[in-house]
């Protein structure tokens, strides 16, 4: 079983079933809603045997496949995974089924295609499995970048107010990020010895100054990406005016590519700039965690909020990556996983009360939970999951990533700690204005408010809510796959100069 | 006594040159004698023939290596991929020329020497037929540019040059519709091009003055006779930097580089808009072709002399290409400007110091050739009642009215932009990777930069295509006749192509990449 080509065919797939169902009549949106939910969900089966497949212990890649795409170059379709891309596959294919059911109704209201709305979620998840199951530089590369053109439209032609705007903004901020990478890309195809392998270039060895470059190109656009301070102006506003699917994609999973990045080829292809980096980037991690915060606290707008409180959590993931402990690693690995999950819902979440409303204002609302009850118990289970609640997933990974910096830098940890105290203002302060104190009269008038989550919105916070508790409880299954790879990034950082022989490189990858 | 000796002619080499050439005098034959309700249909079918006919002889004789009639025509592997490049995009171009379904009676007037805006003027642009002479000056000029990427002495470059200069700029006066703009496009480009032969003329001259003093060889303006000159004369360098300056010029203007680029966005925006495109892919292949072999082949010795020169060339071309571009309110203008930004980063490949470079160049010609004739195809669609609406405000919500149309130039633009899995991106890692090998990271740098700016223009047109909404003016497309569908879906179907799997061309450039010397 484990010879069957997983991840090509997991990258294939929602991409033939974006055609299936761009082709479908227009006149007939509800097949075409079917059939994308049915696409992904055959998705998901075949990635939950991939999770089983995977040898816990075993090789660091495994389903390693590659064929010839451009020989001139030493271009290579190959694909493999680590522990990390694993969990990052496994996220996506839980995500997408879920955000198409959530998302049921989203693009009946606008006058743009239905089934062309569904096609681009699942060109998206196209592409989302491509970044992550890529193991050749050039072809993370044009996943990377061809990841922008589905989000655009996503946002451009289902978005909300300044939806243009927004959809511009997060093109072009992408873009400036992927070009410097681009450069990047080149200069390491230079020194590499014209191969975009991965596994071939992490064994050369680069002068320091050209090393400094790389990383920075790279990093630049991992930054942006994911986003860290100061890179970040675009994601509000992206996230504030992406439907709520589509931007619970963005912050789940698309973002992680930055941060995925930065562990694949940041640390062990430029170890040491990574190193001589590292105190800058652990600054920009705290700045991030307190400054986004702070925002948060005064947004007024809850997708604009929800946006900044993801900020904050992208500061405790860049913390745990530039700590270069395993556990603090581990705990960043983790994050990126419960955050998806925990932001994912909390995003679907506000997007079914911004439904009922018709506003995304906090003060449009008050006293919500007196009118949709069980709504306003998800939407304060998942603000309390956000704000990393002992019990719920994301308190493992932020209390891993903590004490893992604590052990090698002791400000830092101190300071990112503040950033829990603040998590706790700007989400319950969010959750009291919204649903608790007196009904706001105005809400009474509106028809949405009345109904409460029914079976399909059900259907789709139950599962989040489920893996929320379950990670929180017993993260031991994700752990044991996450953290041999980061073991194995960290010992790729700690390789100490001149070259190890091939011998020494096999050891330490074991 | 000497005797004359007749140099030996290979004709089978210069076989598609003849070709071309023979087919535009038998064109003017055409306009004398045959009735003029069959002249479009016979001049067109004579055209594409003869184009067909002379790719054939492209592709049989696509290993000839030689230097023949007396040394002033190589045929080599650049030489034969870029005529062949030429013909291809030239096909493209006159299944565009030639559509007469879009705008009724085609694109070009009826009588040129009719007072613009007259009575009479807008009779024939309402009712007559275009003038059938665009076929004969179009092949004349695919004739030069077969000559100029194939010139293996200045000289015949020169001559070349004229050849594919004198059509073009009639062809720019002869829009149909706003003949005061063609008129002055046509103008202002001979004009200049007037003076951009002068210099390079001049440098011609300067040249052959600097070979003069080589040991054991006589003066001459051949590429070997230049090269050895730059090894080997004692003559004082600056009659060999004043020759290459000037020589530079001429080319440079030709292929639209800053500083010498201030004609194109008037003559783009004046010319009809098959003729831009024609321009745009056919003569930037023609222009490079040249540019490629003179610093390959008869500079290459100076190279660290006017690399750095030509590297600030390049880095101007694409910041001002880029910058400008961005302000521009006409589509065409906008594509001017793309198209001097792209001849920025072509620089970077020809200036990039080994043969991944000439074939990364050589790639990025047919790749952007297609891409912008595709483009300039759909600008053909886009029409009202006073024809092509050009102004960017009337494309606003053009992706409502006209989905595939405004679908295929939005993949355009992202091919323009260089987006992965178009042929924009991989003819920009076709260029910069040789351009990093060879040391030149700053050009490099310039070039990733610049296509941040220039990403923007692009991204404004695709958001007024799909993200605004459709107003009381926007035009509809329309539905264009087989031939303008045929060339729009070779180019578009070529860049997707050339994104996906370019390896078969890549090499194929990269087996055309040796200079005969």
């Amino acid at each position: 079983m484990s010879d069957f080509p997983f991840l090509s065919v997991l990258t294939v797939a929602p991409l033939v079933g974006a055609l299936v169902v761009v082709f479908l009549p227009r006149s007939r949106p509800e097949l075409a809603k079917q059939v994308a939910l049915g696409w992904s969900v055959l998705v998901l089966a075949l990635s939950a045997v991939m999770w089983v497949t995977w040898q816990t212990g075993g090789d660091r890649f495994q389903f390693r496949e590659s064929y010839p795409w451009i020989p001139n170059w030493g271009v290579n379709f190959t694909f493999a995974a680590d522990g990390i891309a694993l969990v990052m596959l496994m996220l996506i294919a839980v995500l997408v089924p879920l955000v198409i059911l959530a998302s049921w109704h989203d693009a009946d209201a606008s006058k743009r295609s239905v089934p062309v709305y569904f096609a681009l979620l699942l060109v998206l998840e196209c592409t989302m499995i491509g970044v992550f199951a890529a193991a050749d530089v050039f072809l993370f590369y044009v996943f990377f970048e061809v990841m922008l053109v589905p989000m655009y439209f996503l946002i451009g032609s289902y978005g909300g107010h300044q939806r243009q705007y927004a959809a511009v903004k997060f093109f072009l901020y992408s873009l400036v990020g992927g070009l410097f990478m681009l450069a990047a890309v080149i200069g390491l195809w230079v020194v590499g010895g014209k191969t975009f392998d991965w596994q071939a270039l992490s064994q050369v060895d680069i002068t320091t100054g050209t090393e400094r470059w790389l990383f920075l190109g790279f990093f630049l656009a991992f930054a942006i990406k994911a986003p860290f301070f100061p890179f970040h102006t675009w994601l509000p506003d992206a996230g504030g005016a992406a439907p709520a699917g589509a931007a619970a994609l963005l912050v789940g999973v698309l973002d992680k590519v930055g941060t995925f990045g930065i562990l694949r080829y940041c640390l062990p292809l430029f170890p040491d700039a990574a190193k001589w980096f590292a105190p800058w980037a652990l600054a920009l991690g705290v700045i991030g965690i307190i400054y986004a915060a702070l925002l948060a606290v005064g947004q007024n707008d809850l997708k604009r909020l929800v946006s900044y409180t993801s900020i904050a959590h992208f500061g405790f993931i860049g913390v745990g990556i530039f700590a270069f402990t395993t556990q603090a690693g581990t705990g960043a690995v983790l994050y990126m996983v419960n955050h998806g999950l925990a932001t994912g819902l909390l995003f679907l979440v506000v997007g079914m009360l911004i439904a009922r409303r018709g506003s995304a204002l906090i003060s449009d609302f008050g006293g919500a939970g007196k009118l949709v009850p069980v709504l306003a118990g998800v939407l304060f289970f998942a603000g309390l999951a956000s704000l990393a609640l002992p019990g719920t997933a994301p308190f493992v990974s932020e209390f891993l990533v903590l004490i893992g910096t604590f052990t090698v830098n002791k400000p830092v940890a101190v300071i990112a700690t503040l950033g829990i105290v603040l998590a706790a203002a700007y989400v319950l302060w969010m959750v009291q204005r919204t649903t608790q104190g007196t009904l706001n009269p105005a809400l009474t008038e509106v028809e949405g408010m009345r109904r409460d989550l029914n079976l399909r919105e059900k259907v789709v916070v139950a599962p989040l809510i489920a893996l929320i508790v379950l990670l929180g409880f017993y993260p031991k299954p994700v752990i044991d796959v996450i953290n041999p790879a980061v073991q194995a990034t960290m010992q790729d950082i700690d390789r100490t100069d001149p070259a190890p022989s091939v011998g020494n490189v096999q050891e330490a990858s074991r | 006594m000497n005797e004359l000796q007749l140099p030996s002619i290979d004709y089978g080499a210069l076989a598609p040159t003849l070709i071309m050439l023979g087919a535009a005098l038998l064109g003017v034959l055409v306009e004398a004698f045959v009735p003029r309700r069959h002249r479009h249909l016979v001049q067109l079918s004579l055209a594409l023939l003869a184009v067909l006919a002379a790719l054939t002889f492209v592709v049989l004789g696509a290993d000839d290596r030689l230097i023949t009639i007396g040394g002033a025509i190589a045929v080599d592997g650049p030489t034969l991929f870029l005529q062949g490049a030429i013909l291809v995009l030239a096909a493209m171009a006159l299944l565009l020329i030639g559509d007469r379904t879009v705008e009724r009676g085609g694109y070009f007037v009826a009588q040129a020497a009719v007072t613009a805006e007259s009575a009479e003027d807008r009779r024939q642009a309402e009712a007559q037929n275009g003038t059938t002479e665009v076929y004969p000056l179009t092949t004349f000029a695919i004739g030069g540019m077969l000559i100029f990427v194939a010139a293996n002495d200045l000289l015949t470059m020169f001559i070349a040059l004229e050849v594919f200069s004198l059509p073009l700029y009639l062809l720019c006066a002869l829009a149909r519709r706003r003949r005061l703009l063609s008129q002055e496009a046509a103008m202002k480009y001979f004009l200049l091009g007037a003076y951009a032969s002068a210099f390079f003329l001049f440098g011609v001259a300067l040249i052959y003055g600097f070979t003069a003093g080589t040991p054991g060889r006589p003066a001459g303006v051949d590429f070997a006779t230049v090269n050895a000159a730059v090894a080997e004369s004692p003559a004082s360098p600056v009659l060999l930097f004043g020759g290459m300056a000037l020589l530079s010029i001429g080319l440079l203007f030709k292929a639209a580089a800053a500083p010498f680029h201030v004609w194109t966005p008037d003559v783009y925006q004046g010319a009809p808009t098959p003729v831009t495109g024609f321009m745009a892919a056919c003569t930037k292949v023609a222009a490079f072709g040249a540019l490629l072999r003179v610093f390959h082949v008869a500079f290459d010795g100076a190279r660290w002399d006017f690399t750095p020169v030509l590297g600030v060339v390049a880095v101007l071309t694409m910041l001002i290409g880029a910058v400008l571009a961005v302000t521009q309110t006409d589509i065409k203008r906008l594509l001017a400007y793309s198209s001097i930004a792209n001849a920025g980063y072509l620089l970077v490949g020809v200036l990039a110091p080994n043969s991944e470079g000439i074939s990364g160049t050589m790639f990025y010609l047919v790749a952007y050739g297609f891409s912008v004739l595709a483009a300039f195809a759909v600008v053909t669609l886009v029409r009202d009642a006073d024809g092509e609406a050009t102004h960017l405000s009337r494309w606003a919500g053009l992706g409502r009215r006209s989905p595939f149309y405004a679908g295929v130039f939005t993949f355009i633009l992202l091919a323009f932009a260089g987006i992965p899995l178009t042929s924009g991106f991989m003819s920009k890692v076709a260029v910069f990777g040789p351009a990093l090998d060879g040391g030149q990271a700053w050009l490099v740098i310039a070039g990733v930069l610049t296509s941040m700016v220039l990403a923007f223009p692009y991204l404004r047109v695709v958001v007024l295509m799909w993200l605004s909404e459709p107003g009381e003016s926007t035009p509809t497309v329309t539905v264009p006749g087989g031939l303008t569908s045929a060339a729009l879906m070779i180019g578009v179907i070529a860049t997707l192509v050339l994104g996906v799997v370019p390896g078969p061309l890549l090499d194929l450039t990269t087996g055309a990449a040796e200079f005969v010397r």
